[in-house]
């Protein structure tokens, strides 16, 4: 009875749809309505997965679950000898989507590509502000420091761009595989602006992704169908439905059910009711994110590594995270970036617990009371801040260190943490943007990130001369080679205590294949099959 | 009567102001501010904070900042969504429907079965089913909305497969809306299956905020059906020899159902607090789990006048309550 009721709704499915005969529907079961389709005005991650990875595509892409970059809409790229001019060759006949509200006329070329940063920093350009939407603070092309980067975008020819940079940044490959930098129609934003419609552009979008947009109806629902002009060509799947569910409960009763096929995030609570079950796959992965606890290594007697190693020996690091993570889990940090990061030292090791030889490096420093933070907010990284804070704490007790725990909500504890003079351990962590170690090192432990995301307050010489010069190579060997020193001096001088990556997990029916977990944290459709 | 409409119309104008000024302080009195929360991990530097301040006026004295903002509220500017950057007035209205549609229905699953158990309850008073459907009203007060309605889909749609999880509507329907209520759009484009997956959708989310006002109504319907049960004229009326069903239809339950009507119009502000956690397990694209995302979202402009917004339907209603209630009850209108 069940199957005859499932191929009837398939039957009538396909014959709503557009009257494909056997349309094969993979239907996703997202976690919140997407802010809007336009990726360089948005921040989070389910807008991204509604937008850039479903509609958009790049000038590079993310390898499929992987941080390495490959091939886009450019072809190929050189980078010249000083690192400061790349030159992109866009693959040629490349088709935005055919919609019912916009044919092209033309296919991707160079002016796209300009348009498609132009816009993002250019005040001149129409599309920059208030004209196109209100408010617009394009946080992501801002954040990733691309206006002190970014020189200018040149059109060479229809099928080449130049990018010249104002000095050397390695990671610049990574930032123009961010979902910030997808490419948009200027043929598109043209007709837009004709008709007084602009606003339009950020609600009916038009790419030259896997998918094409069909339809949203506001908090419900979201059509995509298979873009028949892909240049990589065709998905398997004809039509993906987004069914916006945020209750993590529901949304895992809906895959048990059968009403989707794939939903992110489970509730912990439910992870051993999933692996029971004989019809979904639970996918797991280290996610792109680090929870740590910054030392202050000015202030003695912190600033000793062995005072800061004899802290980080003191914590029963396993227990803690058993109890923050629970049924989750989550992978204890070795390194400060993840496992699934290129250049992940493997040869490194966190220091393993042993209170005993802690105790007596700490009682001949004479550190007998300590300052050690937390917040009320949950993050990826770390659930609970306090708990964390009341287990170290105890940890910390066995070996005779008094630990005073200061509070502070999320936005003034990180306004406090970030000055200088801020005594103790500071809890805190990090969720990576573009999958560049630089992302990470540079970002928190740079001498020039001190009094703003450096909470250590640390700047080693040799560590950031390696980190500096990483980010002005060009080439992925060298810079590997770079952070995997980097990272054994890290290890030497133990800035900060790591705690762990927390593990990120979606549920997938079994008649799916080829959904891969993203490091980046992104859901993506592209080369998903489903057998009937 | 018209006396009796002004007055209470003038009395709406101080909780309006109140109303305001909850909203316009309630954004302001979360903890932290706002540009940074906004900003996250990556944080801001002092510049762009100074601009982003000023982008928002957020650098502007707060009674200054309160004034402009009655000032567009006034002239029917909601303002525009930090997030979406839609206007916060059409995402109201696109959304409005659905919570309408599922409080009606919850509205009509309270009183279906609240009506006629609070009468049989009533007149078979001191027996078990009078005690065990208090007790059962009891719990159903006090249920958590959120557990109820995970516990029913965990049981009616995972375990049985009865209902779907959650949603509007069968996924395979796609019907672009006309009313954007879901019902009457299915018979406007006259899918019959479409209208079945409607009300299949319909019946979890609306037994689950139907509960509350469902013991409400139940014992309230009791309690006033007692009291007119011990009056003279009940008596008079069984005295005469007319059949029981008809002295309780008629004599009593007319009189009973005065007060229950206040009840009822005044679960509009139990519901619309109801949809906010209903709409967000059973992903209900309504404005309670609007509220919700954009509380998430730290979308403050959405909050405020998402939160004044449902202020001034309770409002209405309310004042519609008042009006009707003089209509049938005329001691009301001398007082």
């Amino acid at each position: 009875m069940k199957k005859t009721l499932t191929f009837a709704a398939a039957l009538l499915a396909a014959s709503v749809l557009g009257g494909m005969a056997n349309a094969k529907t993979l239907v996703y079961c997202s976690e919140a309505s997407p802010a809007n389709f336009d990726p360089g005005t948005t921040t989070g991650g389910n807008d991204f997965d509604a937008s850039s990875r479903t509609v958009y595509s790049r000038l590079v892409e993310f390898k499929h679950g992987g941080t390495e970059i490959e091939p886009g809409l450019a072809d190929k790229w050189e980078i010249s000898d000083d690192g400061l001019v790349y030159t992109f060759h866009l693959h040629p006949g490349v088709k935005f989507q055919t919609t019912d509200y916009f044919k092209p006329t033309r296919d991707l070329n160079a002016d796209d590509v300009v348009f498609s940063f132009d816009r993002q920093f250019n005040k001149q350009n129409p599309w920059n502000g208030e004209k196109y939407l209100p408010n617009l603070t394009w946080d992501y092309y801002t954040g990733m420091d691309m206006p002190k980067y970014v020189a200018k975008w040149e059109k060479v020819d229809d099928l080449t761009v130049k990018l010249t940079l104002t000095e050397p940044n390695a990671p610049m490959l990574a930032n123009l595989g961010m979902d910030f930098a997808s490419i948009v129609s200027k043929e598109y934003a043209d007709q837009l602006e004709k008709d007084g419609k602009m606003a339009d552009f950020s609600t009916k979008p038009i790419g030259t992704g896997p998918f094409q947009f069909v339809d949203y109806q506001l908090d419900s629902v979201i059509r995509y169908a298979a873009n028949p002009d892909y240049f990589k060509g065709k998905e398997k799947i004809d039509d993906l439905v987004f069914a916006i569910t945020p209750d993590a409960t529901a949304r895992i009763q809906k895959v048990l059910a059968g009403e989707c096929d794939i939903a992110p995030y489970p509730n912990p609570a439910d992870i051993a009711t999933i692996k029971a079950n004989k019809d979904v796959t639970l996918l797991d992965q280290a996610g792109l994110n680090i929870g740590y606890m910054s030392y202050n290594t000015t202030i003695p007697p912190l600033d000793k590594p062995e005072v800061r190693h004899a802290l980080n020996q003191a914590i029963d690091r396993e227990s803690l995270i058993k109890s923050l993570f629970q049924d989750a889990g989550a992978t204890p940090a070795q390194n400060l970036i993840p496992p699934t990061m290129w250049s992940w030292n493997k040869d490194v090791k966190f220091d393993s617990y042993d209170p005993e030889a802690a105790k007596k490096v700490l009682a001949d420093a004479g550190l007998k009371e300590i300052q050690l933070w937390a917040s009320d907010r949950v993050r990826p990284y770390n659930p609970n801040f306090q708990r964390a804070a009341e287990l170290i704490q105890a940890d910390w007790a066995k070996v005779g260190v008094k630990a005073e725990i200061v509070n502070y909500e999320w936005t003034k504890y990180r306004e406090e943490g970030k000055k200088k003079e801020r005594p103790g351990a500071f809890q805190i962590g990090w969720t990576g943007d573009n999958g560049d170690p630089d992302n990470f090192f540079a970002t928190l432990f740079a001498c020039s990130a001190i009094g703003v995301s450096n909470y250590s307050s640390w700047c080693d010489k040799d560590f950031e001369d390696l980190i500096q010069k990483a980010k002005k190579t060009s080439d992925q060997g060298e810079r590997t080679k770079l952070y995997e020193q980097a990272q054994e001096i890290f290890a030497k001088q133990a800035p900060a205590f790591l705690l762990a990556h927390s593990q990120v997990y979606a549920v997938v029916r079994n008649n799916v294949s080829g959904f891969m977990m993203d490091p980046l944290g992104i859901h993506r459709f592209d080369g998903v099959d489903k057998a009937e | 009567m018209l006396r009796y409409l002004l007055n209470k119309i003038a009395l709406l104008v101080p909780t309006l102001v109140g109303i305001t000024i909850c909203a316009f302080a309630f954004v302001r009195l979360l903890p932290g501010d706002p540009i940074l929360a906004m900003a996250g991990e990556h944080g801001v530097t002092p510049a762009r904070y100074e601009q982003l301040k000023e982008q928002f006026g957020y650098n502007l004295p707060i009674w200054e900042q309160y004034a402009r903002y009655v000032g567009e509220v006034a002239t029917g500017d909601f303002g525009v969504s930090i997030s979406s950057k839609r206007p916060v007035l059409q995402e109201f209205k696109t959304l409005f429907p659905a919570t309408l549609e599922l409080s009606f229905f919850a509205m009509i699953f309270a009183m279906v079965l609240g009506i006629p158990a609070g009468i049989f309850a009533a007149v078979k008073r001191g027996s078990w089913f009078d005690q065990s459907l208090m007790g059962t009203a009891l719990v159903g007060y006090s249920m958590p909305i959120f557990w109820w309605g995970l516990l029913l889909i965990i049981f009616f749609s995972g375990y049985l497969g009865w209902t779907p999880v959650s949603g509007r509507i069968g996924l395979q329907f796609f019907l672009r809306p006309i009313t954007g209520f879901m019902t009457i759009d299915s018979i406007l484009y006259g899918k019959w299956d479409a209208l079945r997956s409607a009300f299949s959708h319909l019946v979890l989310p609306a037994i689950v905020l139907g509960t509350i006002p469902l013991a409400v109504i139940a014992r309230q319907t009791r309690s006033a059906m007692l009291e007119v049960l011990g009056e003279d004229y009940v008596r008079t009326a069984r005295a005469k020899g007319l059949s029981s069903a008809r002295v309780i239809g008629v004599h009593a339950l007319r009189n009973a159902l005065i007060p229950v009507v206040t009840t009822i119009g005044l679960q509009v502000g139990t519901l619309l607090a109801g949809a906010i956690l209903t709409e967000t397990i059973f992903a209900w694209p309504g404005i309670g789990k609007w509220m919700v995302d954009s509380i998430f979202k730290r979308d403050y402009v959405v909050v405020q006048s998402g939160l004044l917004l449902i202020a001034l339907i309770v409002m209405a209603v309310n004042l519609i309550v008042d009006v009707l209630y003089a209509v049938i009850n005329p001691r009301i209108r001398a007082a």
